[in-house]
């Protein structure tokens, strides 16, 4: 099983992350779930989703404790939040930022989720759109299929630009 | 099509097909959802249904009873307070052996206010004639929730069915959803004493001592009649599509010296606790009990049974615990967890398999036996 925790702030996309990711793994012929933290979130506010992909169906509904992946869309919760916690000897950390990141033990991915829904325009409410880049990352890592990244944002969102984000992220994702 | 659904949209799902007349509903956490849904597809003209946007759940059930007693198929939703404000009105559901389905989104009570999962809210209708399902998966709640409208319908039973499922863990998760082609699983309904608009004619007059207690029986045979037709209805669904589904879901049981039992989730991952205590050479297995109401027939002789109670009866104990001991001849484990959202976890349930006390009562998080 390979259980991933998303890091994002309420308002952000972050459990629309999730059930993208998941739902991508299941086009990909792998069961996943992806369930969001529910407490007394309210916009702004650090929250955690969570998602687990497997060969086998899935029986498990706590949270996960010990991610091998952590997804961090916005950098700033890591002021108020340690999102390494847990988090699994050797794991990976995906991080929304235009710089290159460390975390010593970790290997670490960085790709500029926000630069490139700012170049395609996705902004909603003001806020760029970050679910749908990332997913295109999260191919690059090898955790989906490209084909299924595409096929799971078609289904959720009819503008292309989702998907030309995603391709962007893909391509621009340092490794 | 592959789907991934929330365990709320699974149902709404599942009762577009069902296609009701009559919906009535009011919403509440964490069960708005379904009704959000049911309610777009009325408005999209998916449904063609008379969705009445009521002003509390007391009315909600009213606008069932009402709608049902002409002879047509209704649904509702509700959670928590929602359904212990209906309280009243889902005894008149059933005595007056209206086939009213329902979702209960299972929630804590207040105080202190919780939105969580807990099954105290549903439990506290269990006497109330109600048929009672607790399901543990996504599908499970789109099958079950589909399968409720045959049974409830079913002449032999004409009683109201209730479909339970853990308020956030699973009204909120997203897993895959295989849907079916419905054909004639469902058959059309048929009340053989609905009421018609056009020739009214008048029920519920003063019932003496003399007859009162006939009706009651009769509630009861209805309820005992009922289980051949789950079982009968829970057959033609595998058959059909492929899923089988009992009174109880056991896993790993038939050789075990030790059994967990739980309702919802908690049953669903004490499966991977078993698989855990089986690679440490201990003989374990997980019955997860969907049928709360009928009770099932259960044996468990020979062996040391641990109950998971996600719920409480002051003064007593734990309901399922209680329920279990009663029906099965056998002392138990009772482990209080889950209330309110406590997060329990696979581990924490192996746990409890392992340091098990039969005869003692344990809440888990407070740490001390009783």
């Amino acid at each position: 099983m390979y259980e991933i925790r998303i890091h994002s702030r309420g308002g952000q996309g972050g459990v629309t992350a999730a059930r993208l990711l998941a739902l991508a793994a299941i086009h990909d012929g792998k069961y996943a779930t992806a369930c969001p933290f529910y407490g007394a979130e309210r916009r702004g506010a650090p929250i955690v989703s969570f998602v687990r992909i497997d060969d086998k169906p899935i029986r498990i509904y706590s949270q996960i404790k010990k991610p091998d992946l952590v997804v961090v869309l916005d950098a700033s919760v890591m002021d108020v939040v340690d999102v390494l916690q847990g988090l699994k000897k050797g794991g990976s950390v995906l991080i929304n930022s235009a710089h290159k990141r460390e975390f010593p033990g970790f290997s670490t991915s960085n790709v500029d989720l926000t630069g490139i829904a700012l170049k395609e325009n996705l902004i909603v409410a003001g806020a760029p759109i970050l679910n749908t880049p990332v997913l295109g990352a999260l191919a690059k890592m090898g955790i989906i299929s490209v084909d299924s990244a595409k096929k799971a944002i078609r289904e959720m969102f009819s503008d292309e630009r989702n998907v030309k984000a995603a391709e962007a992220a893909h391509r621009e994702m340092s490794s | 099509m592959k789907k991934i659904a929330t365990g709320n949209k699974a149902v709404a799902e599942a009762v577009k097909q069902a296609k009701p007349e009559v919906v009535a509903a009011y919403p509440i956490t964490p069960q708005t959802e379904i009704v959000e849904q049911i309610a777009e597809f009325v408005s999209t003209g998916e449904l063609k249904s008379r969705y009445i946007p009521v002003e509390s759940e007391h009315s909600a059930m009213a606008a069932c009873i009402g709608a049902s007693i002409t002879g047509v198929r209704t649904f509702t939703a509700t959670s928590s307070h929602g359904l212990l404000y209906m309280h009243e009105m889902t005894n008149w559901a059933a005595g007056a052996r209206l086939p009213i389905v329902m979702a209960n989104v299972n929630r804590s009570l207040g105080p202190g206010w919780n939105i969580w999962a807990e099954h105290t809210d549903s439990l506290q209708e269990r006497d109330t004639g109600w048929l009672q399902v607790y399901v543990s998966t996504v599908q499970e709640a789109y099958d079950a929730t589909l399968m409720a409208f045959r049974i409830a319908e079913h002449n032999d039973v004409l009683l109201p069915v209730m479909v339970n499922l853990d308020g956030f863990t699973l009204s909120h998760i997203m897993q895959p959803l295989d849907t079916v082609e419905l054909g004639d699983y469902i058959p059309p309904i048929h009340l053989p004493f609905a009421i018609d608009p056009k020739n009214p004619a008048g029920y519920g007059g003063l019932t003496g001592p003399e007859q009162h207690f006939k009706f009651r029986w009769e509630i009861e045979r209805s309820m005992r009649d009922s289980v051949p037709v789950i079982k009968e209805t829970e057959a033609d669904f595998a058959r059909r599509f492929g899923r089988k589904y009992g009174f109880t879901d056991e896993y790993r049981c038939e050789d075990a010296e030790v059994v967990v039992i739980a309702l919802g989730t908690l049953g669903k991952e004490a499966e991977v606790a078993i698989d855990m205590l089986r690679s440490e050479g201990i003989k374990a297995g997980s019955l997860r009990i969907r049928w709360l109401r009928p009770f099932p027939k259960i044996d468990l002789k020979g062996k040391e049974v641990v109950v998971i109670d996600r719920d409480y009866s002051f003064g007593f104990g734990g309901v399922l615990a209680g329920e279990i001991r009663a029906k099965c001849g056998v002392d138990v484990y009772s482990v209080i967890a889950g209330l309110g959202g406590q997060e329990v976890t696979y581990e924490d349930i192996a746990g409890f398999i392992r340091t098990r006390r039969i005869g003692k009562e344990f809440w888990f998080g407070v740490n001390d036996h009783v």
